[in-house]
């Protein structure tokens, strides 16, 4: 029973971290039509700009408890610096092109940052292990986890709640729906469309940056940090369905568990089942667990 | 005119013909490629250590600088130079830059590689391009006991050495132990490490219980499911290989959780982070620098000339991979030198370095170094383990107990498993 109770805690805890690493990606996609592999080098970027700014922070000898804000400020920050920049600098020309040609783009694009990380920080990595250490730890059954992972899980919730509250209850979530449908008539409606992708794709990479910073404190914080990160969501977002935010819970949760599950009866099997979950959602649901019926246009 | 024509072709002949003319031809620098992870997770632990000892050494040696034997100034007075090539992108990729280096760059020879699947992947191809090639980190004892090349070396010990070593260093100062776990990368470092530690452990105590074996991708990252397996194991022992950034972040999300308190972590290349994690490293964990490097380096010249160097340059202790890297190029040299004086002073060919490194022993900043298995194309070197000691901050290593090349590396001939499985027959 003790171990059922941690194969379920240890996946939520998982799914928590992958669900904040993906959901920017399927908010991307979701009002963009863009698939966008500079995602795990926002996740990069944040742990970096976390990793160093919390850092100095604790270095300077300010009050270790507000590292977590710092985290969150160096998130924002350094998705301020480069989000608008790319959007407005190089992808807004390119929304008329096929969606393969902006993939490969932000490919491109990915490329570039992962050298543009190397130039800023080097190779070195960076550690800042004190806020994982600094809440103390909680027992379930047998098991001690930090008090840092209930963080996540509570991103998880606050950004999964907040842009499904924001999208179904607000006017501006009924303005983003219209884009999302239709972009060439919202348009026709007098509806800012530039505006809403910019903020999309802003608030969707600093959701990785967010994911990144809070997971630098756990992990060393090297180049080629957003390789695994843009791979597992990805999984995480087919299986859900390409732009779906409970989509995008639902297959974190299932990679979550599964994995987990796996992991403590049959941990030989652990690099397969990820995939193998995908393969089977796919065979099954082309488009993803959450996908919807398109409406043609003609 | 005819006369002057005839003098002046007369004396280009000569000049062709001349000493001088074969001592240009000699003084031609040798290009080494060199290759180690430059970006990635294996970067800042392995490769940016290795690249450095790379140029320090490179840089002393072109001047003459580094301790006799090896004081002749570059490869028998030949100028070094190197084309430095990063490891990252995976194997097909490597293979296409190790192309790159003999094709288009024209390297006399290439040293390097971190990764096991880079060396297992380069071997036939440095073999089919007949270019010397001198792997000087990965640790798979595949290489050379599923095929038998005539360029391809490794300078340092397989993992095998590493495994046995800590199967054994856990029966001197474990003897009562009863049960064991691991956490190992899911590739052939990591399935051979714990391979070759499992049977020795089942050798050495008959009746101990393996209670899991966990093996997570390469540069997983997140490894709490894992922790909390290991946790619930309640082994006595947790071994891992783990390296790199995968290494880092295991200790950093095991040591609030007390993994490596409740028990004892056996970690087989943990040298590397001594100088970074002293929080994350308990007193007591076992410490493996993958043969007698750092802190288990012999008082000898070459040590003491290469941590000076070493620490005079960067700022920080040589780990390991330099260590490594540093050994490699000096065991090259002197087979260069070894050939050259054989073949006249000329310059040797790709086919006389390798017959002087076949079956040679050198002496490097960790020791003595014997080719002495894979038919000649594979170092045994002695090895130490110890267990961490925290000391002013400092992570430092006590209890150190030595283990002779010929005690934790096969005879030549013999597969590391049938080797461990045959108990260890000399």
């Amino acid at each position: 029973m003790d171990q059922i109770l941690t194969v379920i805690v240890d996946g939520i805890f998982y799914s928590a971290w992958l669900f904040v690493a993906a959901v920017g990606l399927t908010l991307i996609y979701g009002v963009m039509k863009i698939v966008n592999l500079t995602h795990g080098s926002f996740y990069a970027l944040g742990a970096y700009a976390g990793a160093s700014f919390t850092g100095a922070w604790i270095a300077a000898g300010y009050p270790p408890m507000l590292s977590y804000a710092v985290l969150l400020g160096s998130a924002i920050i350094i998705t301020l610096v480069f989000a608008p920049l790319i959007e407005r600098g190089i992808l807004r020309f390119m929304y008329a092109k096929d969606e393969v040609v902006i993939l490969l783009i932000t490919y491109a694009l990915f490329l570039i940052l992962e050298d543009v990380i190397k130039l800023i920080w080097g190779v070195d990595p960076y550690f800042v292990s004190e806020p994982y250490g600094l809440l103390g730890s909680f027992d379930v059954g047998e098991m001690t986890y930090p008090t840092y992972n209930l963080i996540l899980v509570g991103i998880a919730i606050v950004s999964g709640g907040g842009l499904t509250l924001l999208l179904q209850g607000t006017r501006i979530g009924k303005l983003l729906r219209t884009v999302i449908h239709d972009p060439e008539v919202s348009r026709a409606m007098g509806i800012n469309v530039d505006r809403f992708y910019l903020v999309t794709f802003t608030f969707g990479s600093l959701l990785a940056a967010i994911g990144g910073a809070y997971t630098a404190p756990t992990v060393s914080v090297v180049p080629g940090l957003g390789v695994e990160v843009i791979v597992l969501s990805f999984a995480v977002v087919v299986i859900g369905g390409l732009g779906s935010l409970p989509g995008a819970a639902l297959g974190a949760l299932i990679v979550g568990l599964v994995r987990s599950a796996t992991i403590h009866y049959v941990p030989s099997l652990e690099l397969f089942v990820i995939y193998f979950v995908m393969a089977m959602v796919l065979a099954f649901r082309p488009r993803g667990l959450f996908s919807l019926a398109e409406p043609r246009k003609i | 005119m005819r006369n002057l024509r005839n003098l002046a072709t007369a004396v280009a002949a000569a000049l062709a013909l001349s000493p001088v003319s074969v001592l240009a031809q000699d003084a031609a620098p040798v290009k080494i490629g060199v290759v180690a992870f430059l970006s990635g997770p294996a970067a800042s632990p392995f490769g940016v250590p290795a690249r450095n000892a790379a140029e320090l050494v490179i840089e002393l040696m072109n001047a003459g600088k580094a301790p006799a034997p090896y004081d002749t100034k570059g490869f028998g007075g030949s100028k070094i130079e190197t084309v430095i090539i990063d490891e990252s992108g995976g194997t097909t990729t490597q293979v296409t830059e190790f192309r790159n280096l003999v094709q288009r760059h024209n390297v006399d020879l290439v040293i390097g590689y971190v990764s096991s699947g880079s060396c297992v992947g380069i071997a036939p191809v440095a073999e089919e391009l007949k270019k010397l090639t001198n792997f000087f980190d990965c640790g798979t004892p595949r290489i050379f006991e599923d095929a038998s090349y005539k360029y391809v070396f490794r300078t340092s010990p397989t993992s095998t050495m590493d495994n046995v070593a800590a199967a054994m260093y856990l029966k001197d100062i474990k003897p009562k132990m009863k049960s064991f776990a691991g956490i190992n990368q899911n590739y052939a470092w990591g399935q051979d490490s714990w391979g070759d530690f499992e049977a020795s452990m089942k050798h050495f105590f008959p009746k101990i219980e393996v209670k899991t074996s966990q093996m997570p991708k390469l540069f997983a990252g997140q490894y709490n499911t894992e922790i909390s397996t290991l946790l619930g194991a309640k082994a006595d022992v947790i071994h891992s290989s783990f390296y790199d950034g995968d290494l880092e972040a295991l200790l950093l999300q095991a040591s609030p959780r007390g993994l490596f308190k409740k028990s004892t972590g056996v970690l087989t290349a943990g040298e590397t982070i001594m100088h970074k994690l002293a929080k994350q490293v308990p007193d007591g964990t076992i410490l493996g620098a993958r043969g007698p490097f750092g802190p288990y380096a012999p008082d000898n010249v070459y040590n003491k000339w290469f941590v000076k160097e070493f620490e005079a340059r960067y700022q920080v202790p040589p780990t390991y991979p330099s260590y490594q890297m540093a050994q490699a190029i000096m065991g090259v040299k002197l087979a260069w030198e070894k050939a050259q004086a054989a073949n006249g002073g000329k310059r040797p060919s790709n086919e006389q370095v390798a017959a002087a490194l076949e079956n040679s022993t050198f002496e490097g900043p960790g020791g003595v170094v014997k080719m002495a298995i894979g038919k000649g194309h594979q170092a045994i070197m002695e090895t130490a383990y110890g267990l961490s000691k925290v000391v002013g901050g400092k992570v430092t290593v006590t209890k150190v107990k030595r283990y002779p090349a010929e005690k934790v590396n096969p005879p030549e001939g013999v597969k590391a498993a049938d080797w461990i499985a045959g108990g260890f027959k000399q």
